[in-house]
């Protein structure tokens, strides 16, 4: 093998930058993000669900928000039937974030988490806790 | 060397491959199942337009309340510098509203007179035709709507719009609201903005802002139905209209 030295190093270098991720998170305790739904808003509904089930809003709630603006904006279509029947304005501020009034522990809890960040709050207003910046 | 037969075979696989690919993008981009309706008591028209009555505009105070209502509402910035303000319904003179069309001779009263401009919701609007995301768009009503999600700040729906009634965030527009009204959205730095005839409260059942304010000083109604009120001040009263010669058929017109 000609030059295998450099072959073997650059492999080398290769592997080591690969599981950089995991090898540089060695030590560190997993923190499972927790959002909180603890809101005066949440506490005084009697059964504590959102509009739609917690493993479906979790998985599709960027999806549902993004549709909804097309809905809204595009077509004037301001009402949600959700499946269980139930009917909701479509709005990110006057719906979501009337009960999820607690933004900083409970939509940025996961974003941090997987370091997503959604531009929102550049336009939409979050609610009071945080204070409108 | 690739036979022709091959050849063929190979374009059609690919171009099989590129159609499916093309649906599973449609397939994700919208939630399918979802239910999303109008609401039955929002307003239906299908043609919206205003009629503003100028001779019934007759302190500063008039004028202030509409705009205040407005503005407060939709979260408007208030900045000072003409170079960077943010505005979706101020006044002008007569000259400079109505300018080409505007008579000379006229009487100094109507010369001296303001009058309130805002979008006109052009049936043939050339801001939508400029726009190069179809971030602005007609609804079927007729309203001229701006999608801010999808607006790139390119300005061209400014240079296109010959009323002056679009505004640039040059600045956070944030940092210029003194009263945040929590149940509508601001708008952020680099997006263009204007009047959306309030569809979200046409969309509910309510008349737009200004229309509310004015005490009915402005009336708003659909073009397009023979029997509406609008209709009827139409027909009995002399109306004018801005920049009626470039052919954009604005929807706002002027009891003089």
């Amino acid at each position: 093998m000609y030059d295998g030295w450099k072959i073997i190093l650059g492999l080398i270098v290769f592997v080591i930058i690969v599981t950089l991720p995991f090898t540089m998170s060695i030590g560190k305790p997993y923190v499972q993000p927790k959002p909180s739904i603890d809101t005066p808003e949440i506490q005084k509904m009697e059964k504590k669900q959102c509009i739609e089930p917690k493993q479906y809003m979790r998985e599709m709630h960027i999806k549902i928000l993004y549709s909804w603006k097309d809905y809204a904006t595009r077509e004037g279509k301001r009402v949600y039937v959700a499946s269980d029947g139930k009917q909701y304005d479509v709005s990110l501020q006057n719906t979501c974030m009337k009960c999820h009034s607690n933004k900083e522990k409970f939509c940025d809890e996961c974003h941090n988490y997987v370091n997503v960040k959604p531009y929102c709050w550049d336009c939409h207003i979050e609610p009071k806790v945080g204070g409108v910046k | 060397m690739i036979t022709r037969r091959d050849f063929l075979k190979i374009a059609a696989f690919s171009s099989l491959l590129g159609l499916g690919g093309a649906f599973t993008i449609n397939a994700l981009e919208k939630e399918p199942g979802q239910k999303v309706l109008k609401d039955i008591n929002a307003l239906k028209g299908k043609r919206w337009a205003m009629v503003i009555d100028t001779r019934k505009f007759k302190t500063e105070l008039d004028f202030e309340k509409v705009i205040k209502a407005c503005h407060k509402a939709h979260n408007v910035p208030e900045i000072a510098n003409p170079l960077h303000e943010v505005k979706w319904i101020w006044t002008d003179d007569y000259k400079h509203s109505f300018t080409h069309t505007a008579e000379e001779y006229i009487s100094d009263e109507i010369k001296h007179r303001k009058f309130l401009l805002l979008c006109n919701h052009c049936e043939n609007p050339p801001c939508v035709r400029v726009c190069p995301v179809k971030a602005t768009f007609k609804r079927p009503d007729g309203i001229t709507m701006q999608d801010m999600h999808r607006c790139i700040g390119c300005k061209f729906c400014m240079a296109g719009c010959p009323y002056g009634a679009r505004s640039y965030n040059f600045l956070p527009p944030r940092d210029y609201i003194k009263e945040f009204n929590p149940e509508y959205p601001t708008r952020t730095l680099g997006v263009v903005e204007k009047c959306t005839f309030c569809n979200q409260r046409i969309d509910k059942g309510q008349l737009p802002y200004c229309v509310e304010a004015s005490e009915g000083k402005i009336i708003f109604g659909d073009l397009y139905d023979p029997n509406s009120e609008i209709r009827k001040v139409l027909s009995e009263n002399i109306v004018i209209r801005r920049k009626v010669e470039l052919g954009t058929q604005p929807m706002v017109f002027y009891i003089i």
